[in-house]
């Protein structure tokens, strides 16, 4: 390939003096710190901000109501519109779970218990939230609609034991969801 | 074979494969287009699995007669046209005639070939029978395979992805039947799922011999029930849920312990009588979870008994021993191997050779029975001994021996009943004049008759075992050794055949395996005496020692096991099913 040579631009004066590129940079700060201080940052309304300055105050202030619909956020475990567990510990999202976050302790529902047909329910139920990348399979694999990744993002915690999180704190997440295939309705 | 022919007729023609194969006893068929010889009278599924094809079925059970009730093996076939009156059958230039294939399936597990026979595993006519049978099994079957523990080794999960429709076109309301119905102790009975295919029925007739199972209702209400007034609770029936190929029958103690894909198997024997039937130990990390029957028709068929396979159970408990004790001050303390072994060492060295005894036990391996005569031999003492299990058999597979390696014992010890010592050493122990006692594996005050005042009258006990025991309290010394999944070892069964048993989980804690704290104090012992590397050189030893071991290693053994001598005992289920294969009851 031939070879072309590139020639330095020809600066002018004003160019090389350089003062009025930065004289130039500091007028646009200063007008934004002066937009910023009297409410009226620009892009204010997109980003949600308090107007004072672009950056947005996280945590006090979130996105959260911005969120789409599909965000992939904590796996939960869900119950029905009659608080029934849905999750009958088949343990196939323990299976296909990537990074092998999931451990589940299945048993018997007891026989005086009023969803005793079920037969089946996490006895523990563990996510290990270090581990869990996200990805959502389990939400795909379930076969009863039991867990689904909620908007919940801010998972923290002071140590590692903290981070697991049990059943009682999956169903807290979780909630109660409505309008899903009733599998175990009367008529089974 | 044409003997009769005339040799010298111009007109004999080269031999026709049909008498070839019928002068060996066999036929000729066609499977999937590819011919081959097959024993006269084997069934068209066996002759189909000679080719590597499996024709997929569910009432079907070699161990058990045929009904041919699921009708999942349909398979087309095909003979030669029925030749018309004078007419003589036409050969090929292969020397076979041409078949002229029928219309309709037929069952592949109740039909034996015949010669010239042909047979079609796959193709549209059998593709569309498979797919109807499947659709009429699913209709009602319930969509339980989330809770079901058969999900993952279910037939009717299998066949289904092979040969069922993605969606059901059944649109009426499923038929109800009973569900988590307590049948028996050991087994749980769910009809909904139940394909009837009469497996368990079949076997509580024939193989348990207890027949309380049976078919009642018609039609679509067929289900499976118990006999009023009976339980399903023979020592067998678990096997039951073995042979069931969907989850209508599951395990009381399996049940919603695990999924099956998590598990990982281990083939190895049962060791809870002298049959040492063949096992599976399913495992999840160090957890045994079941242990179910592994086919070997020399030893226990396909069959196991409840009590042995529950008993993996006693294994994983909370007096476990999990290290190394030592008795100081009337108290045991938690030691080190290196200490431990140096303080048995140091009892036993000073003692005259008549002071000193062994006792240890038929449940031990070869290996472990080999080192402890090598002990015996450090000490100079006879006194060796094994505590007898002699229990009743139950005509099956229960052998009289509870012990699982007496064979071994006498074999290794050379003797014709290692127990033979075992009343001197306890009137030995009883008079004081055994000072120094080593019991292996063995509670002597639950299993031999001992007198908690005679063991206290010892100077010097080493007690090795896996659990925490009344005997063990009294010892100086305790060993903690592996238990049964936890050790690879070797075991000579009744009828005198050399098993493996294998490793599944490891011991608990500091536990060693029991080889590996008798060779160090072996070593202890006999400063001349270099410690195995392993369990396979023990073995190596005793191949150049004991005749009958000659040329055994780990890996000649097989999965299987080999006859290495003759005892003359038989194993009585092996009879029954011996009798039952002469007779054409059953495929064998």
């Amino acid at each position: 390939m031939a070879i072309i040579k590139v020639e330095r631009p020809k600066l002018s004066i004003g160019e090389k003096i350089y003062f009025g590129a930065i004289f130039k940079g500091m007028v646009i700060t200063l007008r934004h710190a002066f937009r910023s201080l009297v409410g009226k940052t620009t892009g204010a309304k997109e980003l949600n901000s308090s107007g004072v300055g672009v950056t947005m105050q996280y945590p006090e202030q979130k996105w959260d109501d911005q969120l789409p619909e599909y965000y992939r956020g904590a796996p939960a475990l869900v119950t029905d519109e009659r608080d029934r567990e849905r999750c009958v510990s088949c343990q196939l999202c323990e299976f296909i779970c990537p990074p092998k976050a999931i451990k589940i302790t299945p048993g018997e529902i007891p026989s005086d218990n009023e969803w005793a047909k079920i037969e089946k329910r996490p006895l523990e139920f563990d996510i290990d939230m270090i581990r869990c990348i996200y990805c959502g399979m389990c939400e795909e694999v379930c076969p009863e609609q039991a867990i689904y990744l909620r908007p919940d993002y801010v998972i923290t915690g002071t140590d590692r034991n903290e981070m697991v999180h049990d059943k009682d704190r999956l169903y807290e997440i979780g909630g109660k969801r409505v309008g899903l295939v009733n599998k175990w309705n009367d008529l089974k | 074979m044409s003997e009769d022919a005339p040799a010298n007729t111009v007109t004999a023609e080269k031999e026709l494969p049909k008498d070839l194969a019928a002068a060996a006893g066999m036929v000729n068929v066609q499977i999937d287009g590819e011919w081959l010889q097959v024993p006269k009278g084997t069934r068209m599924i066996e002759a189909a699995k000679l080719v590597g094809k499996e024709v997929p079925h569910y009432c079907y059970h070699p161990k058990l007669s045929s009904p041919g009730n699921c009708r999942m093996c349909l398979v087309q076939m095909g003979m030669p046209p029925r030749p018309a009156p004078g007419q003589a059958p036409v050969y090929g230039d292969d020397g076979f005639q041409e078949i002229g294939w029928m219309p309709r399936p037929v069952i592949a597990c109740a039909n034996t070939v015949a010669e010239n026979m042909g047979i079609r595993t796959g193709g549209d006519l059998v593709e569309k029978t498979r797919e109807g049978v499947m659709e009429f099994l699913l209709i009602n079957h319930p969509l339980d395979c989330p809770i079901c523990d058969q999900a993952g080794e279910c037939k009717l999960q299998e066949f289904s992805v092979e040969h069922g429709r993605g969606a059901s076109r059944f649109k009426e309301t499923k038929i109800k039947k009973p569900k988590n119905v307590d049948i028996g102790k050991n087994i749980r009975l769910d009809d909904e799922r139940c394909i009837m295919c009469s497996r368990c029925i079949r076997f509580m007739d024939e193989v348990a011999e207890e027949p309380v199972l049976g078919f009642s209702q018609r039609g679509t209400h067929t289900s499976v029930t118990v006999h009023p007034g009976y339980r399903l609770d023979n020592n067998y029936s678990l096997n039951t849920a073995d042979i069931c190929p969907v989850g209508a029958l599951t395990s009381n103690d399996f049940r919603f312990q695990m999924r099956v894909w998590f598990l990982k198997e281990t083939k190895s024997i049962d060791i809870n009588c002298g049959t040492g039937a063949n096992t599976v130990i399913w495992t999840r990390g160090n957890e045994v979870f079941r242990v179910t029957p592994r086919q070997n028709d020399d030893v226990n068929s396909s069959w196991m008994p409840d009590s042995h396979r529950l008993s993996f159970n006693n294994l994983q408990t909370d007096d476990r021993l999990s290290g190394p004790l030592i008795k100081k001050d009337g108290k045991h303390l938690q030691s080190s191997w290196m200490e431990a072994t140096a303080h048995a060492a140091a009892g036993l060295g000073m003692r005259q050779s008549d002071e000193v005894a062994i006792i240890a036990s038929g449940r031990l391996s070869n290996e472990e029975l080999f080192l402890t005569k090598q002990i015996a031999k450090a000490l100079g003492t006879e006194l060796i001994a094994t505590v007898p299990r002699i229990g009743e058999s139950d005509g099956k597979l229960i052998s009289a021996d509870r012990n699982p390696n007496t064979t071994g014992a006498s074999l290794i010890w050379n003797t014709s009943d290692p127990a033979e010592k075992l009343d001197a050493i306890r009137e030995g122990v009883s008079s004081g004049r055994i000072k120094a006692l080593i019991v292996l594996s063995e509670d002597l005050l639950k299993e031999a008759n001992f007198d908690s005042s005679d063991l206290k009258k010892l100077d010097h006990l080493i007690v090795s075992h896996t659990h925490a025991n009344p005997t063990a309290s009294h010892a100086d010394v305790v060993f903690s050794g592996a238990g049964f999944a936890e050790k690879r070892a070797t075991y000579v069964n009744v009828t005198g055949r050399l098993q493996r048993a294998n490793q599944a989980v490891i011991a608990p804690g500091e536990a060693r395996d029991d080889w590996e704290s008798l060779a160090a104090l072996l070593s202890q012992l006999d400063e001349n005496y270099i410690p195995p590397a392993s369990m396979d050189s023990i073995l190596n030893h005793i191949s150049s020692e004991v005749s009958e071991f000659k040329g055994q290693t780990f890996g000649s053994i097989g999965d299987l096991g080999i006859q290495i001598t003759e005892t003359g005992v038989t194993i009585p289920l092996l009879e029954q099913e011996k009798a039952r294969v002469e007779s054409g009851q059953i495929v064998g």
